[in-house]
């Protein structure tokens, strides 16, 4: 299965393009899925160590407002997706060390926690966030490039795909690393790791910073795209849109994340505007659907059906 | 030979009444098998879990190769070279054997290489060699968790031995191991220590186990040593008979 894996990415990928090319409006929301899709993979990284953040929309927000604040001052995007990944990931260090104490319905209450902190000060904080209002972001340059429209969307589409696939490749080296299984193994035996001499709240610490920078890149992208960012990018919802992708996607591998954004994001898209007031049941029930027939996601279906193909 | 590696001192320690360490005096000499028997709730586990970190004791002290370890975590006393396993199995029950036995072959390197399998072939090689020795290759790409008893109890005595350990403490190292291949897998245990030079110390309940291959029994009564020395001497006296055999047997 994990052989097929890249193929299947780049047919994931292919088609992604193609829709784009054919629809404008499915770039913009196939960009947003593939922010979202490598928000996710950090979710897949704390979910193999058996933990479940109901807060990590915080590294969302806190990427998507680093692009808004520091747009003007250091307008360019490459510069501020570095950024927004630096310093997301030194929030999840400092986050981390103390999250990191806690397991189960602890760690993810925790997180939920600090993810409303954060919301309530982006919306008390009006005087620098424009509270719940948000801030409009500009198109700004790409690497010192100045833009028209069309251009720079297309541009943010394809440095998302190009991200969505450097960053799932090293998660993929990372999750069957010793360090990875390692991770996997927290979820099973974490007092096992400690009689080896592993640190195991370590290992979990460095997933969640890795975890919270996929978060920062993918906020940052998603500020970059939709070019305005409010406080609900925060809130708590928001964290549990992540999860649900996750669970729809399936944690069998790191193509599960963006097959459950692109999932996700068009059945709202298309929910929405055939049944605008019951998109949410839709979701839910589609997700009820998942967990109920294929716990392995989407991904596990997919796996399913190349595993027969191959008999 | 005849240094002291570990050496227990007044070892006390309650579990509200129960007293499972009611000072322990201990010294285990290098290079030799040291086993340890008695009833159920003698504090034989307790021992272990004092040694390892795991449990800390309310008073009296454990020294390795002559320093204070009383208080360090199961994660610096392993650093020094002491690894155990469990009377119950403490496998990582999704991965699969191999992967078990290598990511305690890669622990001692730290686990901190993101970017290179675990099974790499350094690593790979090596859990191969020890499942190979235990017996379990077989079974190698088996879930733990779909494992038996026996070959869980194996697996877990494998990652432990991957360490390369000094001292191994071994918690009923044969209980659940089938009778008939009980003796096969002692036997191939004890070479891998003897090769490798460990010392090792070991709960047992089975007396011909003890009294093939320890060099000295402790026996352990209610948190206390009853008796120590050579199996034949040991095994002999009629009150260890009486008091632990007798119990053993209806056990
Ligand atoms: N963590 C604990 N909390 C409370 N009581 C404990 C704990 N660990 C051990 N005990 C008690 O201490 C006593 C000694 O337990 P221990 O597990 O050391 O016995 P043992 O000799 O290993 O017995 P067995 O042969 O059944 O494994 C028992 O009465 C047990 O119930
Ligand atoms: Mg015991």
């Amino acid at each position: 299965m994990r052989k097929i894996e890249p193929f299947l990415a780049l047919l994931l990928a292919a088609a992604m393009i193609t829709a784009a090319v054919t629809a404008p409006w499915l770039r913009f929301v196939l960009t947003i899925a593939l922010a979202k899709g490598i928000a996710v993979i950090g979710i897949l990284l704390l979910l193999r160590a058996g933990q479940v953040s109901f807060g990590h929309a915080l590294y969302i927000a806190f990427g998507a407002y680093t692009v808004a604040f520091l747009a003007p001052r250091y307008g360019d995007a490459v510069v501020l997706l570095l950024l927004a990944a630096v310093g997301a990931g030194l929030l999840g260090l400092v986050i981390g060390l103390f999250v990191t104490r806690y397991r189960q319905i602890f760690f993810g209450m925790l997180n939920l926690a600090m993810s409303m902190v954060f919301y309530s000060l982006l919306e008390k904080l009006y005087h620098y966030t424009k509270g719940s209002d948000g801030i409009r972001v500009e198109i700004m340059p790409i690497a010192g490039q100045t833009l028209d429209r069309v251009a720079y969307e297309w541009w943010i589409f394809g440095i998302a795909m190009g991200l969505a696939f450097v960053l799932g490749f090293l998660i993929r080296l990372y999750l069957s690393s010793p360090m990875g299984e390692a991770l996997a193994g927290i979820k099973t035996r974490e007092t096992r790791l400690e009689f080896m001499g592993v640190p195991a709240r370590g290992v979990l610490l460095a997933a969640y910073v890795m975890s919270a920078m996929l978060g920062g890149i993918g906020g940052a992208i998603i500020a970059m795209t939709s070019r305005h960012v409010t406080p609900l990018l925060s809130y708590w919802t928001s964290s549990g849109e992540l999860v649900f992708i996750a669970i729809l996607g399936g944690a069998g591998g790191v193509l599960g994340p963006f097959l459950g954004a692109a999932a996700y994001e068009l059945v709202r898209i298309y929910a929405a505007a055939s049944f605008a007031d019951a998109w949410q049941m839709i979701l839910g029930a589609v997700l009820l659907l998942v967990i109920l027939f294929a716990p392995g996601g989407l991904w596990g279906m997919a796996a399913r059906v190349m595993k027969g193909r191959a008999q | 030979m005849s240094d002291v590696l570990l050496q227990a001192t007044g070892l006390r320690l309650a579990f509200g009444g129960v007293k499972a360490a009611d000072g322990i005096d201990l010294g285990v000499m290098k290079g030799e098998f040291l086993a340890i028997i008695g009833p159920n709730g003698a504090g034989k586990t307790t021992f272990i879990n004092m040694s390892t970190g795991y449990l800390r004791p309310n008073a009296g002290e454990i020294t390795y190769e002559g320093s204070r370890i009383t208080g360090l975590s199961p994660r610096a006393i392993v650093k020094r070279g002491i690894a155990r396993s469990f009377q119950l199995p403490q496998l990582f029950a999704e991965h699969t054997v191999e992967q078990n036995i290598a990511l305690a072959v890669a622990s001692r390197d730290g686990i901190w290489s993101p970017l290179t399998p675990l099974l790499r072939p350094g690593y790979r090689d090596e859990a191969r060699d020890l499942l190979d020795r235990f017996g379990l290759s077989a079974i190698a790409h088996a879930r733990a968790d779909a494992l038996n008893e026996g070959a869980r109890k194996l697996a877990d005595i494998a990652m432990a031995v991957a360490l390369k350990p000094r001292l191994l403490l071994m918690d009923e190292p044969t209980s659940g191991v089938a009778a008939s291949e009980k003796m096969g897998v002692v036997e191939t245990l004890a070479r891998v220590l003897r090769d490798a030079q460990v010392t090792a110390v070991f709960v047992e309940h089975d007396m011909d186990v003890v009294e093939r291959f320890a060099d000295r029994v402790a026996v352990w009564s209610q948190g206390r040593i009853a008796a120590l020395g050579p199996p034949q001497q040991v095994l002999s006296d009629p009150a260890v008979q009486r008091d632990v055999i007798g119990i053993e047997r209806h056990a």
